[in-house]
C-alpha cells in the first residue's frame, strides 16, 4: 500500500494535532520568506481593492450599454474610456472583476468541498468506493472540460445567469480536486498516528474529520486557489465562445466584446488593455499564491526552489 | 504483460468516446424535452431561401429522434450516426453536411496544435532541464518569472497582445485569417508562405502561453534526480557531466513530464480554441465559435464529440507509448 502512494506523489506535513492553527500561523510566518505567496496575495488583494474602491467612484448601472458616448478614449470622467455600446469601462471592470472573482469562487469552493469529501471518504476506506471514483475521475479529466461545459451552456442559454454559470462549471470542477486530494489522503492514512487513532477506536468520520483534515488544510488551499483559478478559466472561456451571460459586464464578456468588434485592429486601444491587465492580474497572482502555498504544504520544496 | 495494459488503455478510449457520444445527446435531453428538435424546428419555420430543403432534414430528423419514438430507440439510432460520424447538416449553413464542414477546419488545428504541442513541450524542457544545471547562466534563471507570468494567463490574452505589437503597431504579420483573404488555397510556396506568415502568431502565443508550465516542472524533476543515488554514482565512477546530465537526469526526469502532457492535453487544446478564435484561423475552433453564434446545435455537437475523442485518442497514444520510456510501468499495471 505505501508504494502505491509513493506513486500518486507524496506530502510530508508530518505535523499532529491541532494543526489547522498552525497552518494558519506558518502561512503568516512564511509570509516574509515566501515570495510568491506574499506577491501573489499583494496582487489579488490589490485588485480587489481596486475594485470595490473604484465601484465606490463610479454608478455600476454605467456598466450597461448606451450609459455614456461610444468609443471615448479615457479622460477625467471616463478613466478607462468607453466601448462602441457606450458601456463605462471602469465600471465594467469594477463591477466585472467582483462578478468574475464570484464566478471562481462559487465553482471553486464547491468544487473543493464536493471532490475533497469524496477523496476523503474513497481514500480512507478504500474498496470498491474507492475504485469507482478513481475510475470517474480518470476518464472525466480526460475529457476536456470546456467540451462539456459548451454543450451545458448551449443548452441553458436562455437561463444562463453569472450564478448558473458558476454552478454549471462547479459540475466539473470536483474532478481534479478529488485526483489530487485522494493521492494525499492515500499516504497519511499510513501514518503512524492515523493507525493509532485507529487502534484507540477512534470512528472513520472521526479520523477523517480530526486527524487528516487539519494536516492537509494548507494543501486544501492550494487546491482551493487552483480550482478557483481553473473556475475562472473555464468561465472565461465561455464568456469568450459567446456562451456567456450578455447582460452581465463580467471580464469575460468584456474581452468576447472587444474580440467581437476588433477592437484590437480598430485601434481602440482603451477598451481591450484595462480588461487584459485585469485579466492578467488575476491569473498571475492565483498562480502566485498557489505556487507559494505548495511551498507550506510540501515543506520539501522549501530546500529546491 | 502489455496486453493487459493495452486492453486497459483501449478500453479506456472506447469509454471516453461512448461518454463524448452520450453527453451530446442526453445533456440536452435532461429537460426531459428535446431542444435540438425545437431549434430546428424554429430555424425552419422562419423560412427564407436559405432554408429551401431544411423541411427535409426537419422530416428526417422527426424520423430518427421524433417523439414518437421511445428513448432509447432514439438513443441507439443517436450512437449508430455518431459511430459513423454522422452529425446531420448543419444547421446554420444548410446544405452542408456538419462532417465536411470539420473535415475542412481539421487539418488547420491539426497542424497549428502539433507544432505548438511540440515545440512548446521540448523547448520548455530543455529551459527547465539547463536551469536545473549547475553550471547554468544567470540570464536563464531571470527568463523564469516572465515565463511562468506568462503560463498563467489563457493563450488567447497572449494573442490579443500579440495581434496589437506585433500585427497592427508593427505590421510585421497579418492579423486575421489563415491566409490573405481572396487567395486560392493550393499546393504552392507562395500560398504556403502565406499559410505560415498567418500560422506564427497563433503558434507563438500558444507556445510563449505554454513553455513556463513545463520548464517549471522540469526544472524541479531535475533537482530531484540530481539527489538520486545513481546520480552520485556516476558521478563517482567519472563519468562525463554531460553524459550524467543527459542519460541520467532529463531521461528519468522526462517521465513525469510525458505523464504531465497526457494529463494537460485537453486543457492545452481547449486553450488554442480560444486562440483560433482571436485570430480566426480557419481551424475547429473559430468553426466552433461561428457554430455557437449561430445556434448551429449539430455542428457544436459534432464539433465537441471530434475533440474529447481527439484527446482520448491522443491520451492512448501517449499511454501506449509511454511504457518504451519507462518499462516498469506495464509491470506494476498488472
Amino acid at each position: 500500500m505505501a508504494a502505491v502512494a509513493n506513486d500518486e506523489g507524496e506530502l510530508t506535513t508530518g505535523r499532529t494535532g491541532g494543526a489547522g492553527a498552525a497552518a494558519t500561523l506558518t502561512a503568516f510566518r512564511y509570509l516574509r520568506r515566501n515570495k510568491s505567496l506574499t506577491v501573489g496575495l499583494v496582487l489579488l488583494l490589490g485588485l480587489i481593492a481596486f475594485a470595490v474602491i473604484g465601484g465606490l467612484f463610479v454608478d455600476p448601472q454605467n456598466a450597461r450599454p448606451l450609459s455614456v458616448r461610444v468609443l471615448q478614449p479615457p479622460s477625467w470622467a471616463l478613466p478607462f474610456g468607453s466601448d462602441r455600446q457606450g458601456r463605462n469601462l471602469f465600471a465594467v471592470i469594477t463591477s466585472g472583476t467582483l462578478l468574475t472573482l464570484r464566478i471562481g469562487l462559487i465553482a471553486g469552493v464547491l468544487g473543493v468541498t464536493i471532490g475533497a469529501t469524496l477523496a476523503f471518504v474513497s481514500a480512507y476506506y478504500g474498496g470498491w468506493i474507492d475504485s469507482v471514483l478513481r475510475s470517474i475521475v480518470d476518464v472525466g479529466l480526460t475529457v476536456p472540460n470546456l467540451m462539456v461545459l459548451i454543450v451545458v451552456a448551449l443548452m441553458l442559454r436562455e437561463g444562463m445567469t453569472v450564478n448558473v454559470m458558476a454552478l454549471v462549471i462547479a459540475s466539473l470542477a470536483w474532478l481534479y480536486p478529488a485526483r489530487t486530494i485522494r493521492s494525499q489522503v492515500l499516504t497519511l492514512r499510513e501514518r503512524a498516528y492515523v493507525e493509532i487513532a485507529r487502534l484507540s477506536g477512534m470512528s472513520g468520520p472521526g479520523i477523517i474529520i480530526k486527524e487528516l483534515l487539519p494536516n492537509l488544510l494548507p494543501y486544501l488551499m492550494a487546491s482551493l486557489v487552483g480550482s478557483v483559478s481553473a473556475a475562472i478559466l473555464a468561465s472565461i472561456g465561455l464568456d469568450v465562445l459567446g456562451l456567456g451571460v450578455f447582460e452581465a459586464p463580467t471580464l469575460g464578456m468584456t474581452l468576447y466584446w472587444v474580440n467581437f468588434t476588433g477592437a484590437v485592429i480598430n485601434g481602440w486601444w482603451w477598451w481591450w488593455l484595462a480588461p487584459i491587465i485585469v485579466v492578467g492580474i488575476l491569473f498571475i497572482s492565483l498562480f502566485s499564491i498557489s505556487i507559494g502555498l505548495d511551498e507550506i504544504a510540501n515543506p520539501r520544496l522549501r530546500r529546491r526552489v | 504483460m502489455f496486453i493487459f495494459y493495452l486492453v486497459k488503455r483501449v478500453g479506456i478510449f472506447l469509454l471516453i468516446v461512448w461518454l463524448a457520444a452520450t453527453i451530446n445527446f442526453f445533456l440536452p435531453r435532461l429537460g426531459g424535452q428535446n431542444p435540438v428538435a425545437q431549434k430546428i424546428m424554429q430555424q425552419a419555420a422562419l423560412g427564407g431561401n436559405l432554408h429551401v430543403g431544411m423541411q427535409d432534414m426537419v422530416k428526417e430528423y422527426e424520423t430518427k429522434f421524433g417523439l414518437t419514438k421511445p428513448l432509447w430507440s432514439q438513443y441507439l439510432t443517436y450512437l449508430a450516426d455518431t459511430a459513423r460520424f454522422d452529425f446531420n447538416y448543419s444547421i446554420a449553413s444548410y446544405p452542408r453536411r456538419v462532417s465536411d464542414m470539420i473535415l475542412e477546419g481539421l487539418p488547420w488545428t491539426i497542424a497549428l496544435l502539433t507544432v505548438t504541442t511540440i515545440l512548446s513541450f521540448v523547448i520548455g524542457n530543455l529551459l527547465g532541464a539547463f536551469q536545473a544545471w549547475p553550471g547554468a547562466p544567470r540570464w536563464l534563471l531571470l527568463l523564469m518569472p516572465p515565463f511562468l507570468a506568462m503560463s498563467a494567463v489563457p493563450f488567447f490574452l497572449l494573442g490579443l497582445i500579440l495581434v496589437y505589437v506585433v500585427g497592427f503597431s508593427m505590421q510585421l504579420l497579418p492579423l486575421y485569417g489563415g491566409y490573405t483573404a481572396g487567395a486560392i488555397p493550393q499546393w504552392s510556396f507562395s500560398f504556403a508562405v502565406d499559410v505560415i506568415r498567418h500560422t506564427i502568431l497563433p503558434a507563438v502565443a500558444i507556445i510563449l502561453g505554454s513553455l513556463g508550465g513545463w520548464a517549471l516542472g522540469m526544472r524541479a524533476m531535475m533537482v530531484t534526480t540530481q539527489g538520486e543515488d545513481y546520480v552520485t554514482f556516476a558521478e563517482a565512477k567519472g563519468l562525463k557531466d554531460g553524459t550524467i546530465f543527459v542519460h541520467y537526469g532529463i531521461r528519468n526526469a522526462m517521465l513525469p513530464q510525458a505523464t504531465a502532457l497526457a494529463l494537460t492535453l485537453g486543457q492545452f487544446v481547449s486553450g488554442a480554441v480560444l486562440v483560433e478564435i482571436v485570430f480566426g484561423y480557419p481551424g475547429i475552433g473559430t468553426l466552433l465559435f461561428q457554430a455557437i453564434t449561430g445556434s448551429d446545435y449539430f455542428l457544436v455537437q459534432g464539433i465537441v464529440f471530434l475533440v474529447i475523442v481527439a484527446i482520448g485518442l491522443a491520451t492512448l497514444i501517449l499511454d501506449l507509448v509511454y511504457p518504451l520510456l519507462d518499462p516498469r510501468i506495464v509491470s506494476r499495471s498488472v
